[in-house]
């Protein structure tokens, strides 16, 4: 478990901070095609955002069935990524080959230009759940203690 | 150039390196750790490689400090302090020999940037031409990291997949 911060500075900065965070982490992930950035980093700044809002506003992680279910992200984030390349070989083509994506009225390079976005939420989500769910997993300290008084 | 910053960036780095090994108290070690992290990253920008510049001052810096201060907040404060024993005879001849020994190698690797070296003519310049007309994603960067070479960015995916699992399942031992 995660107390809430003390300080009111450290508060109201948090408050102002964290979109600001969240919203630079999406223009990083949507912007990777076009400058540095990309899925891998993206979703590092998304969860370092919400890592942010824990630390600051604090959270019961024994109770909590976000941090709970947090893990089930994981999986999603794989199957998008698998799912792309499996839609890839339901087109006719080779596993994530993205020119195969069944779009009608997209030319074959914008076909790639989506895949390569799709992929990139995929990658991004699946980073973002792994590193909140090692902070919660640090701070399932409550979990331990009931088991062995109970 | 007016002033040339490289010659202290990489002062710094080697310092930081250095001071995180060589400082006692953990959480000192670890803020050092980020330090050096972000020094590394300027690093890479200098030497023109933008996108892992970025990953490493995110992930290094950011990231990595804050799982490792929490891990040090979860463990006694006692195992903070570190006990060293001074470094063995075979680690004071071997490690030199080895220093000199990759010297020696990195001798013959091709100049940096050189244009006829076979990291710059085997597939890059293919890469480099056609990764607009065929992928309408003018970061090369990230074309090859998710067409064209998609399935290693899978793999890595899982990997990043399976210590997200791992360390749930080692750290949350037990749950009703």
């Amino acid at each position: 478990m995660i107390r809430p911060h003390d300080s009111i500075i450290v508060q109201t900065l948090g408050r102002f901070v964290i979109p600001v965070v969240q919203i630079f982490g999406l223009y990083v992930l949507f912007f990777g095609q076009y400058g540095p950035g990309g899925g891998f980093v993206g979703g590092v700044i998304l969860g370092a955002g919400m890592i942010l809002s824990v630390l600051i506003f604090g959270h019961d992680a024994s109770r909590s069935q976000v941090a709970r279910n947090v893990l089930h992200g994981d999986g999603v984030g794989m199957m998008i990524y698998a799912g792309v390349g499996g839609l890839c070989m339901i087109g006719g083509g080779e596993f994530l080959n993205y020119a195969n994506l069944e779009i009608p009225g997209l030319e074959t390079a914008s076909r790639r230009s989506l895949g390569i976005v799709l992929t990139q939420i995929g990658v991004a989500l699946d980073v973002t759940v792994t590193a909140v769910s090692i902070v919660f997993s640090l701070s399932a300290e409550e979990i331990i203690e009931d088991s062995i008084n109970g | 150039m007016i002033f040339s910053y490289e010659i202290p960036l990489i002062l710094l780095t080697l310092a930081t390196a250095a001071g995180a090994i060589w400082v006692k108290d953990l959480i000192s070690s670890v803020l050092l750790l980020g330090t050096y992290s972000f020094f590394l990253s300027l690093v890479w920008a200098w030497l023109g490689a933008v996108d892992v510049a970025f990953v490493e001052a995110v992930v290094g810096a950011g990231l990595a400090t804050v799982l490792f201060l929490l891990t040090l907040f979860k463990t006694d404060p006692k195992d903070t302090r570190l006990r060293r024993p001074p470094p063995s005879l075979a680690t004071l001849i071997v490690f030199p020999l080895l220093g000199v020994l990759l010297l020696y190698a990195a001798s013959d690797l091709p100049e940096f940037g050189d244009p006829n070296s076979p990291a710059s003519v085997h597939i890059s310049p293919t890469y480099l031409e056609r990764s607009y007309q065929d992928t309408h994603t003018p970061n090369v960067v990230t074309s090859v990291l998710m067409d064209y070479r998609s399935l290693d960015t899978m793999v890595e995916t899982v990997v990043i997949f399976a210590s997200g699992i791992a360390c749930a399942l080692l750290l949350r031992r037990k749950e009703k």
